[in-house]
């Protein structure tokens, strides 16, 4: 009798995650040996990465393609802004409470949104967050429309940048940066290992069948509805941690610039297609792309808009599956498994893989 | 007790009268087979029990509950099986995922339970040695026995078959034959919708005649075969 069971790990996994450990490990010692820029370099990628795993957990995996996410980012930022200026909260919960306040909003909006079908869909989130904008522009004590800058005694006086200050024997203002560099590594660290924990489970299995075939996967049982709801309204919470920790850095913000659909929408969804959507690996290959290229075109203006349209576009004509999903086609390689493969055990304890499946 | 019952049940697609006060009952352990024209609402009657069209008028009732209004899932998940005419299969996960996602929430199995059950299922329906291939680089005949294996996988009382025989050769068709009657003989109720009769034939009770939305017919499988209504209506395909 073969004894059935289940395979997910495979080889270059296995690899990857003592590379991973050294990544991070390297990542938290990087503000010993860089400079003050490459640290607010780094703290843009990571974030950027952050919303780009997010808008790849709801578009490539709950079918939900949104380009609204700035409402949560911009409410998240404001949410933070109110509680560290209005009613003097230390900006480190403040952060949290953005994402609460986030998660808040994503209810209301959710239950709009969620009547809307496919290009509706995408529209309404638009909508809802152009209407948050306006709502929040209207908001005196925070600015109004032109917006408002956090107190330099709220940031300054913060104990953990203190801490930092005093362990480094930095400046305050270069101590702000590497700990908002820090907690952007530390959201990237929790949020990859969140949706890939998601994945793994049972309702990632089920996500999965619903971005294949959402008729059939009702049709198995799949509750769908709430699945999406799930996706949405956590994907909502980290949005505003990462808009209120992005806002934290900045120190200055106004409607426009935290509700902005190109900066918190657009670069993401470029980010998340050259990558390779659907996959964890697309968004960390796309970021990379997408930063190496900011940089290259920085002094062309307008041009530089153009070029990532027309990349967007040739990737999404000539490699659907994006820059990661080219090389996992031509190699198998896989960091983040997520196959359950059927393994059949023999008596002697050696496993015996089944022929069909490729990745290695 | 009927494990399946419709009462008057209805359906219009426009001005397309798909289901017209259909009525009727398929008892615990029997198979029913269903035969009927192109277009006569077969698979449409389907999507009607499973939850995945709903109906205008009409109650359907399921294991003695009322499930007229029930979403797909909570249907399948009372013992509701299904395969699709047009097989839908996850194309992206592989055919072992596919009966997984079927296992995982489709049944009530625990997630060790499961690995094996869907594993037997793949050797009962013969794709054992594609489990670990992507669903979507099956054949049509290997994607027509993914949708009866996850079917199976969500440990169905009533099974419904949507021509899953077409297109065979003889012996594929005497395999699948085998394989219905041996999950018939375990007591599962099951519908087959099938154009293939002497492979329904053989594994139904009773026959139920679909035409133009209304049930022109049912009763024993020679009876049915032997009215002329039904000669007339399938006058041209193999009798
Ligand atoms: N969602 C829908 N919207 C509109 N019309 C539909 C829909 N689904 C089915 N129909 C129409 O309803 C009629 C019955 O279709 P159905 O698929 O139930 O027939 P069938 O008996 O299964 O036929 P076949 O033997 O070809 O599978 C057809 O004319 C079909 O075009
Ligand atoms: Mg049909």
């Amino acid at each position: 009798m073969p004894q059935w069971g289940i395979e997910t790990k495979t080889r270059a996994s296995r690899a990857f995650l003592s590379v991973a450990a050294i990544v991070v490990a390297a990542g938290i010692a990087a503000p010993l040996f860089l400079s003050r820029s490459t640290i607010q370099d780094l703290f843009f990628i990571l974030t950027m990465l952050v919303l780009a795993q997010c808008w790849n957990l709801l578009a490539g995996y709950a079918g939900l393609v949104s380009v609204g996410q700035q409402a949560f980012v911009g409410f998240g930022a404001y949410a933070m802004f109110a509680c560290v200026s209005l009613a003097g909260f230390d900006p480190l919960i403040a952060i949290v409470l953005g994402g609460v306040a986030a998660t808040l909003l994503s209810l209301p909006l959710g239950f709009f949104v969620f009547r809307l079908q496919g290009a509706y869909f995408a529209i309404g989130t638009w909508v809802v967050a152009e209407v948050v904008r306006l709502l929040l522009a209207q908001w005196r004590a925070l600015g109004g429309g032109t917006g408002t800058s956090l107190p330099n005694t709220a940031t300054r006086d913060m104990w953990a940048a203190r801490l930092v200050a005093d362990l480094l024997g930095v400046r305050s203002a270069q101590a702000l940066d590497i700990l908002t560099y820090w907690l952007a590594l530390l959201l990237a660290c929790l949020t990859m290992g969140f949706i890939y924990w998601l994945l793994r489970t049972r309702q990632g299995l089920g996500l999965a069948a619903i971005r294949d075939n959402q008729e059939a996967a009702r049709s198995v049982g799949v509750d769908a509805a709430s699945l999406k709801w799930a996706v949405y309204v956590s994907v909502a919470f980290v949005t505003g941690v990462c808009g209120a920790l992005i806002y934290v850095q900045k120190a200055r913000i106004s409607p426009d610039a935290a509700f902005s659909v190109i900066d918190w929408t657009a670069y993401v969804i470029f980010i998340v297609v050259i990558g390779g959507i659907g996959t964890l690996e697309g968004p960390i290959v796309g970021v990379i792309v997408f930063f190496l290229l900011q940089n290259t075109l920085a002094d062309y203006g307008s041009w530089y808009l153009l070029v990532l349209g027309l990349i967007g576009i040739g990737v999404m004509l000539f490699a659907p599956r994006g820059l990661w999903g080219l090389f996992t086609d031509r190699t198998g390689i896989q960091f983040f498994p997520v196959r359950r493969r059927l393994v059949k055990r023999q008596e002697d304890a050696s496993t015996d893989a089944l022929q069909g499946g490729r990745d290695g | 007790m009927p494990v399946l019952e419709l009462r008057d049940v209805s359906k219009s697609f426009g001005a397309l009268k798909v289901a017209q006060g259909i009525s009727f009952a398929v008892e615990n352990g029997e198979a029913l087979g269903i035969i009927g024209p192109n277009g006569a609402g077969k698979s449409t009657l389907f999507n009607l029990i499973t939850g995945n069209v709903t109906l205008d008028a009409g109650s359907i009732t399921f294991d003695g509950n009322d499930v007229t209004r029930a979403a797909p899932m909570k249907r399948c998940a009372a013992g509701l099986g299904r395969t699709f005419q047009i097989p839908q299969p996850f194309s992206k996960l592989t055919v072992f995922e596919n009966l997984l996602v079927a296992a995982g929430f489709g049944s009530s199995a625990t997630e060790t339970e499961a690995v094996g059950r869907c594993a037997d299922i793949l050797v009962e329906t013969g794709l054992v040695e594609k489990a670990n291939a992507t669903a979507g680089s099956l054949s049509l005949l290997q994607r027509k026995r993914l949708e009866l294996a996850r079917a199976l996988a969500t440990d169905p009382k009533l099974l419904l078959l949507d021509e899953i025989a077409g297109g065979l050769t003889q012996g594929e068709c005497a395999a699948l034959v085998n394989t219905i009657r041996a999950i018939h003989a375990r007591g599962v109720s099951i519908i087959w919708i099938e154009h293939v009769l002497h492979a329904l034939n053989s594994v139904v009770e009773r026959l139920l005649v679909l035409d133009f939305g209304k049930v022109i017919g049912i009763g024993a499988p020679d009876e049915i075969m032997a009215s002329k209504d039904v000669r007339e209506i399938y006058l041209g395909i193999e009798v």
